[in-house]
């Protein structure tokens, strides 16, 4: 029999190198290509950030030197007697996310123990949602709140206080990253083995003791991973502090004295023209890049502790 | 043998203990309870301070005025389109490229170091801070490239911003598919492509859905990497129109547009002294909370559903 057009289309599944089987692996591999090539775009874009910003920052310090940066109590980069220490800078940062761990940390952790070992599992599948809401709003909205309804609650307790203070500020970032906190730690809480409890209860352990003896250190690495989401969004958050805690670069640990972060100062900057390639341009790059580096080495140290207390088995 | 009292006097310190004991559990139950119900008072605050402040300044001129000097004439009109349209263009932006990236890590990827490489970048470019996105932006974006302060700039930067948001629960929704799918599938002859586009992304479209809806409500609250790329905080104009009369009857010039959005003129009302443009703040902030809660409660509800419909 004459080949037919049937046994010609089944060569083309049984031979290995029918043509069309070639242009179908071809298709196949093609495809696969891009899937990696959207996969690797994401490496691309961290290798963007940091090459625009080393680049962007470097001839900063051909102008400026490493002892003027360091050495320096004050940042007037714009100002015709320009000073271009980072500290007040920096330490407007730190202190702004200290006030909000300060608030997050505790209110996160107990919230996330009560929802993951008190409440009752319906409770729970609607006050979580509920309490990710916080996070949801718009931080230019906690700004607003910071700024109209938080400071003058405050100024009511500390009549000295301006109407730009880090101390709201930092209270309100606290609240929105409550939600950062728990979250993540009920979660990890949550996964612990229920046989862990099971035995603490056998030895006549209260439901406290099992939460703070087991529990938590069981979720040690989870809980910790939370923590340090929690200090890389205080330390990045922008708007908050732009709104509340006023634009001036103010070495002080006073919290209820104005100052500036490295983002409200990014912000202000940005907010005005700036000519490209101008020292102005250049400095807030600068504080980006230090911005940058503080973060990630915060995230660093969250990775190296989750793997240190994770290989213990804690 | 010890004397006979002392047995009762163990039994009282034993009571006195599981007494100090529960006491102390019931003090952290309230506590919890507390903290709890702190947080979810200052949200309420925050509602009904910005429905008090701003809501009487909510009509339907507000949204179709322009911003001005006055505060009572000013409007959201050029901020609203520009939320819109730089939402459209994240939206274009993120979601291919991160679908795709998703499905390469869960179906694809060998487990060797390259792949670790971008999961790990994954995870620590969630933690980057915003604004340094828009550092790299009107870096890249604004000045090595030329796309100016548009709408496309934002678009963009936005986008590469929520991208690991897209990725991480494209992969979320990949992993819950058991691999019962895949492997009837290959049973019958498709080829991994066919299996990943006729089964697997079908089937998981609604938890890629809920990541979706989820990244743009994050980026239409955004603030920081915008007002970095150089975004106007006066606009007395909207963009060019995407229809056009003559041939080909679609324009992309509103790209190229220079835009504001609304959390911009939020911040910018705020920021200046006069009261009474606090008030038009407080009304704008209530049109963002808003977007951000309806967008937020259509993806819990988008997950709820397809957590009920299937079970495999």
């Amino acid at each position: 029999m004459p080949k037919s057009s049937n046994s010609r289309k089944l060569s083309e599944f049984t031979a290995a190198n029918h043509p069309v089987r070639r242009l179908r692996r071809l298709k196949e591999r093609s495809i696969e290509a891009i899937l990696f090539a959207a996969a690797a775009s994401s490496v691309l874009v961290t290798v963007g950030i940091v090459f625009i910003l080393v680049s962007e920052a470097l001839p900063f310090f051909q102008t400026v030197s490493l002892k003027q940066f360091f050495g320096d109590t004050e940042w007037t980069p714009l100002f015709d007697n320009a000073h271009y220490g980072i500290w007040p800078l920096l330490c407007g940062t730190f202190l702004t996310t200290f006030i909000a761990l300060l608030v997050a940390i505790p209110l996160g952790t107990i919230t996330a123990a009560y929802l993951s070992e008190y409440s009752a599992p319906r409770a729970r599948e609607i006050l979580k949602p509920i309490l990710e809401m916080l996070a949801a709003v718009p931080t230019v909205v906690y700004g607003f709140f910071a700024l109209t309804f938080v400071t003058p609650l405050l100024q009511k307790v500390f009549p000295e206080m301006g109407g730009f203070n880090v101390l709201s500020a930092g209270l309100v970032m606290g609240i929105m990253i409550v939600p950062y906190v728990s979250s993540l730690s009920e979660d990890a809480m949550r996964s612990v083995a229920n046989h862990l409890r099971e035995a603490s209860f056998a030895m006549g352990a209260s439901r406290f003791q099992t939460v703070f003896r087991v529990v938590i250190p069981s979720a040690f690495s989870g809980v910790t991973s939370a923590y340090i989401l929690g200090i890389s969004r205080a330390l990045g958050e922008t708007m908050v502090v732009a709104i509340a805690a006023g634009l001036q670069p103010n070495l002080t640990l006073n919290p209820l004295e104005p100052s500036a972060t490295i983002t409200a100062f990014i912000v202000q900057v940005s907010m005005g023209d700036l000519p490209y390639g101008s020292l102005g341009y250049r400095s807030i790059y600068v504080a980006g890049l230090t911005l940058l580096i503080v973060t990630l080495s915060f995230n660093i140290l969250g990775m190296w502790l989750r793997k240190k207390y994770s290989e213990t088995g804690g | 043998m010890q004397s006979l009292t002392a047995p009762q006097r163990d039994q009282e310190e034993l009571l006195g203990n599981i007494r100090g004991r529960k006491f102390r559990d019931r003090l952290f139950a309230f506590a919890g309870l507390m903290s709890l119900l702190f947080a979810l008072i200052t949200l309420l605050a925050l509602v009904v301070d910005l429905a008090m402040t701003g809501g009487p300044r909510l009509s339907y001129e507000f949204f179709t005025n322009f911003p001005s000097r006055f505060a009572e004439r000013a409007g959201i009109l050029s901020a609203w389109v520009g939320s819109l349209c730089i939402m459209l263009t994240t939206a274009f932006c993120a979601i291919p490229v991160g679908v795709a990236a998703g499905t390469y890590l869960e179906e694809y990827a060998p487990k060797n170091w390259v792949t670790q490489l971008i999961e790990l970048n994954i995870l620590n470019l969630a933690g980057i801070p915003s604004i340094t996105f828009g550092l790299m932006a009107l870096g890249i974006f604004v000045y090595k490239l030329g796309l100016g302060h548009s709408i496309l700039t934002a678009g963009l930067t936005l986008g590469l911003l929520v991208l690991p948001i897209v990725i991480v629960t494209t992969r979320e929704a990949i992993r819950a598919i058991p691999n019962s799918i895949r492997e009837a599938s290959y049973a019958v002859g498709a080829s991994k492509w066919q299996t990943i586009r006729y089964h697997i992304l079908p089937y998981s479209s609604g938890g890629i859905m809920t990541g979706v809806i989820i990244s743009l409500s994050r980026a239409i609250g955004e603030t920081a990497p915008i007002i970095t790329i150089g975004a106007l905080t006066f606009v007395a104009f909207l963009p060019t129109s995407p229809v056009k009369p003559d041939f080909p009857f679609v324009s992309f010039q509103w790209l190229k547009d220079p835009f504001t959005a609304l959390p911009i003129q939020m911040f910018n009302w705020l920021s200046r002294p006069q009261e009474e443009f606090h008030v038009n703040a407080a009304a704008t902030g209530i049109v963002l909370l808003l977007m951000t809660l309806l967008l937020n409660g259509i993806a819990i509800y988008i997950r709820y559903r397809f957590r009920k419909k299937m079970k495999w």
